[in-house]
């Protein structure tokens, strides 16, 4: 099976005289659905921070999607970003744009033309439900609702891979069950790759998936 | 509103640079205007003891444009009442000869200077009366206004680069977040940026535009060509073509200067 993701004694820190991530060995295949978990300030969110391309491996090596961050160039890591969707806790929406043009973001920097553009914000929004939403700004949506925006924004140029650092943070029961029904929808129809940071796992979701523990700097393959 | 008040900032800072360069201007082609009206009517008389050829005197100094002879006839007929005519004619010829020369230009207290000592270097001329107290006080009245509007202009483009560089970092905050997350998506810099420069041109050609506007309908208020023409200056104070080609370079230039900084100066969230 293809890998996604493989990482040699990587090591990950923000100063030299702390390391976060300690020569970790781990790779993940194509096509699978993966939890990190592990606990607060453990290195999830460095990890996804590293695994994108914003920040370098301090020593070791990582290599995601064929490309090697550790001497990417600015616009070889741009290329390899626009097969990435990325989904923050926190949304990471563009306030002054509306929800239809943040979905369309992806779409843009990959060139499509924009009435295919237009076609595929209009199924991504009936798809997280928020078609009635459609020309708002992202401050008069819920939490929920933003972050089913942004959920959108990372399906919506068909990424190989998606990224999601504690999605279902700050959201109630029923907004993060549609967001793990769109991750594993992903997942399952469109045979993207997911990975998923989160401080527990619900029990709604398949115990088939991948699961890392991330605990003392070092990267733990649990199933 | 909202749209309005993004732009409000940039565009107010701007005119104020436009507006201040251009007064800048208008009062230094009137000074110069003025500086022409006063170089024809202004003269020098030089006296000297023999017949000059005016060839001869225009070489003197390339600020002489031309020599004019004066008569001694008005200065004679006063006196002749008194005279027999012999003693007239010996006169006529025992009379220094008074040349009255026109300058090219409206000289500088120094070039003033420099004319009266190359004049006197002539073995001929014995005087020289250069006006030199009226012209000082002239040409120290024009050159105190024109520094006046010249600190004036430097103090506003001071106070409006502070304002420029502070409306900066109002932009670079507002557009920080916008640019890093289309980095995350892996846009390039040139898209990345492209929100951003757009709205500085705009703003440079609205800064431009209300320039223009107020400059062109003052250059044809009737107050205003009345208050030149007083002083004798008839002259194309606003240039709608060529003035609102530099308004607009200069305007432009700045905007693409601020937003290439706001580009340099962001820096990725890690």
């Amino acid at each position: 099976m293809n890998k996604v993701i493989i990482a040699r004694d990587l090591s990950l820190s923000y100063s030299s005289n702390e390391t976060i991530i300690n020569k970790a060995n781990f790779s993940i295949d194509s096509g699978s659905f993966v939890f990190i978990t592990g606990a607060s300030g453990s290195g999830k969110s460095t990890l996804v921070k590293s695994i994108f391309g914003a920040l370098k491996p301090k020593q070791g090596s990582l290599v995601v999607g064929g490309v090697e961050l550790n001497r990417v160039s600015r616009s070889k890591l741009n290329l390899l970003r626009r097969h990435i969707g990325i989904v923050f806790q926190d949304y990471k929406l563009i306030k002054e744009w509306t929800i239809d043009k943040n979905i369309m973001l992806p779409l843009l920097i990959n060139g499509y033309v924009k009435s295919v553009a237009n076609n595929q914000v209009d199924k991504l929004l009936k798809h997280v439900r928020l078609n009635h939403q459609s020309g708002k700004y992202p401050l008069e949506l819920s939490g929920g609702e933003q972050q089913r925006v942004a959920m959108a924004r990372a399906l919506s140029h068909n990424p190989i891979l998606i990224l999601a650092d504690e999605p279902t943070g700050n959201l109630d029961e029923y907004s993060s069950q549609l967001i793990w029904n769109l991750l594993e929808g992903a997942n399952s129809q469109l045979k993207t790759t997911v990975i998923v940071v989160t401080h527990h796992i619900p029990k709604t979701i398949s115990t088939d998936y991948k699961h890392f523990h991330i605990e003392y700097g070092s990267i733990n393959e649990i199933r | 509103m909202k749209s309005v008040k993004n732009h409000l900032s940039l565009v107010i800072a701007l005119l104020s640079i436009l507006f201040s360069m251009q007064v800048f201007f208008i009062v230094d082609r009137s000074i110069e205007a003025y500086k022409v009206n006063l170089a024809s009517s202004y003269s020098v008389i030089a006296v000297s003891k023999k017949p000059l050829e005016s060839s001869e005197i225009v070489k003197i100094n390339k600020i002489i444009s031309s020599v004019q002879e004066l008569s001694p006839d008005s200065v004679i007929k006063r006196l002749s009442s008194d005279m027999k005519n012999t003693n007239v004619e010996l006169l006529k010829l025992t009379l220094p000869k008074f040349y009255k020369l026109s300058l090219a230009y409206y000289p500088t207290s120094e070039e003033v200077k420099e004319l009266r000592a190359d004049l006197l270097a002539n073995n001929s001329i014995t005087k020289v009366e250069d006006f030199s107290h009226t012209h000082g006080t002239t040409y120290k009245l024009l050159l105190l206004f024109k520094n006046v509007v010249s600190l004036f202009t430097f103090v506003v483009l001071i106070v409006t680069v502070l304002l420029i560089f502070k409306e900066l970092r109002i932009w670079q905050y507002k557009h920080n977040e916008r640019m890093t997350i289309m980095g995350l998506f892996g846009a390039a810099l040139w898209l990345r940026s492209a929100v951003l420069f757009r709205l500085a041109i705009v703003d440079a050609l609205i800064a431009s535009f209300l320039a223009f506007g107020i400059f062109f309908y003052l250059s044809s208020y009737p107050w205003v060509l009345e208050q030149l023409g007083s002083i004798g200056i008839n002259i194309v104070i606003f240039n709608p073509i060529n003035d609102f080609l530099v308004i607009l370079g200069v305007a432009i230039s700045i905007s693409i200067v601020l937003a290439s900084l706001i580009v340099i100066g962001h820096k990725e969230e890690a």
